[in-house]
């Protein structure tokens, strides 16, 4: 049976008047990616922070790696990694030096130039960190977290204000450290960061857990609806009607549970009348559309 | 916990040294001012506070200065690099790691105290070499040591204590200086006044700035030393210390 890594029951936490998490559970096993997505404000971040430590809940109970975090005990630290939102290391420290020094705080850290190497900072190793981009700076924040060779990885939003091609590469990374035998607890807004990375979603609005599940299953995407768009060339004969409805520029659409019927008949009907079909796309429901619709339409990015 | 210390020491001494403004203001500002002091003012002559002595201004100005040089390390420099550790977020990072706080928090006090001490040491050599301060006794080294150790802890705490009241780091060295200039000039630290009024005697004596230059100057130049000058320290010290423990703030205010 797979251990359980971190457990959530009932938990609560109030500030003053505003309920920020009203009642979540969640449990995560070992080695599992398991991703916390949900628009800002939504409570992601001070469930994370209640995780590391550095909140009391109101109410509930939390167990990391069998410990309660609120006790802020030594035992616990030396066996989780975090990278929060927004820290700072010191600026006239190089990237060596400043690995080294935090993993010098953990009983069995990593070697330097490895976790150096496993961000993709090495050819940076010995400039200050002052004088690193903002991307490099993130990549050296999961250095430091990776530092002491955690068993259990808290990424707090890790890619945001990222460019493309970097949060590419921060997601190899996460990507490699699960092939290392790590957990990771990962919070973000980006609908394909979770897809890509995580085995299992929570979805979370207004502090509550409005979905679960694997991303490619979550909130039934797996039975939604399948969209087909065609554009049938100038000219061409009526299609069948198999329901569909205009989408502008001479594109129509239409929603089926019987993907491959429906594209059958299309095809079919175009083979035989020698139409060509100009757009023919079938798309299953994005993590987005689901996103979006349990969370209210709510702005998924910032 | 003793490894931590002397790890976090070697990396904090590591930073300080490569941060311009913090050694620039830490270290050239009493040899600077001891320069101006002394040459503006330097070429008469006071009496020792508290004996029948008569020293040189030059004298005098060498151990205010010094003195000024402890302060500087310990009190300003601690409460202004903390604030910006904080709203800069290492403190609250360092707060998830497994290094206790006590190892975080003593090692920047001791390298605050390391660096007051060398102040000390080439402030006073300075004045040894260019205006041949003048010493009445001999000195008592153990006695001076015990000076400027209770004073930069005493110092180093109302630091860490002040920090926990400054709200973010544009407000630090304002506050910071504003508590401390005053405390200077009413302590005689910039001018050596002979009479001074009662309410500036008063506030000397209550606040340590005084205590500690007069208990330097009584060890080093041989005059007697009065126990309550490390009394008052002390007591500041603890003081300072549960202040700061109650004020002391490990996460950014925003």
């Amino acid at each position: 049976m797979a251990e359980r890594v971190i457990e959530i029951d009932g938990l609560r936490k109030s500030y003053g008047d505003l309920e920020a998490v009203r009642g979540v559970d969640i449990s995560v096993d070992r080695g599992e990616v398991f991703a916390l997505l949900g628009p800002n404000g939504a409570g992601k971040t001070t469930i994370t922070e209640i995780l590391e430590g550095y909140r009391q809940r109101s109410a509930g109970t939390v167990r990391v790696l069998g410990h309660d975090p609120a006790k802020g005990e030594h035992a616990l630290k030396q066996r989780i990694g975090i990278v929060l939102q927004s820290t700072g290391v010191d600026p006239f420290l190089t990237v060596r030096e400043t690995v080294e020094m935090y993993g010098g705080y953990y009983p069995a850290p990593r070697p330097t130039d490895e976790v150096i190497d496993v961000v993709g900072l090495s050819e940076k190793r010995d400039e200050r960190v002052r004088r690193l981009s903002g991307g490099q700076q993130r990549r050296l924040d999961v250095a430091i977290a990776l530092a002491g060779d955690p068993e259990l990885l808290f990424l707090d939003e890790p890619t945001t204000g990222f460019d493309p091609s970097a949060r590419r590469n921060a997601w190899e990374m996460v990507k490699n450290l699960v092939t290392l035998g790590k957990t990771v607890w990962l919070t973000t807004h980006f609908m394909d960061e979770a897809q890509y990375l995580a085995d299992r979603v929570a979805v979370i609005a207004n502090g509550e857990i409005v979905a679960e599940g694997p991303p490619a299953s979550i909130a039934g995407r797996d039975q939604m609806q399948t969209t087909i768009r065609f554009r049938p060339a100038q000219g061409a004969p009526a299609p069948p009607q198999l329901g569909q409805v205009p989408d502008g520029d001479g594109v129509l659409r239409l929603s089926t549970d019987q993907p491959t019927r429906a594209a059958h008949e299309l095809t079919g009907w175009a083979l035989d009348n020698g139409v060509e079909l100009d757009v023919f796309e079938v798309t299953r429901p994005s993590l987005e559309d689901v996103y979006l619709e349990l969370t209210g339409g709510e702005e998924g990015t910032s | 916990m003793t490894r931590d210390i002397a790890r976090q020491f070697r990396f904090t001494n590591k930073a300080f040294w490569r941060n311009p403004a913090s050694a620039f203001f830490t270290f050239i500002f009493p040899l600077l001012f001891l320069v101006i002091f002394t040459s503006l003012l330097g070429n008469g002559t006071t009496t020792l506070p508290g004996t029948a002595s008569t020293i040189k201004l030059s004298t005098y100005y060498v151990f205010s200065m010094a003195a000024f040089g402890l302060i500087s390390a310990c009190y300003t420099n601690i409460a202004i690099s903390v604030v910006f550790a904080r709203e800069g977020g290492v403190l609250k990072r360092v707060r998830g790691t497994p290094l206790p706080a006590p190892a975080y928090l003593t090692a920047r006090v001791l390298h605050a105290t390391f660096v007051g001490f060398l102040l000390v040491a080439i402030t006073v050599l300075f004045g040894r070499l260019v205006y041949q301060a003048h010493l009445p006794g001999t000195t008592d080294a153990l006695l001076f040591i015990l000076t400027l150790l209770v004073g930069a802890g005493c110092f180093a705490a109302i630091g860490l204590a002040v920090s926990g009241i400054v709200p973010n780091e544009d407000a630090g060295p304002p506050i910071v200086n504003a508590i401390i200039l005053p405390l200077l000039f009413l302590s005689g630290i910039f001018i050596a006044s002979e009479n001074p009024p009662t309410w500036v005697n008063v506030i000397g004596r209550i606040f340590p700035v005084k205590h500690l230059v007069d208990a330097m100057r009584a060890s080093y130049l041989g005059a007697p030393f009065h126990w309550s000058d490390i009394l008052v320290m002390a007591v500041w010290l603890v003081g300072a210390v549960i202040v700061a423990s109650r004020t002391f703030k490990w996460e950014p205010s925003r």
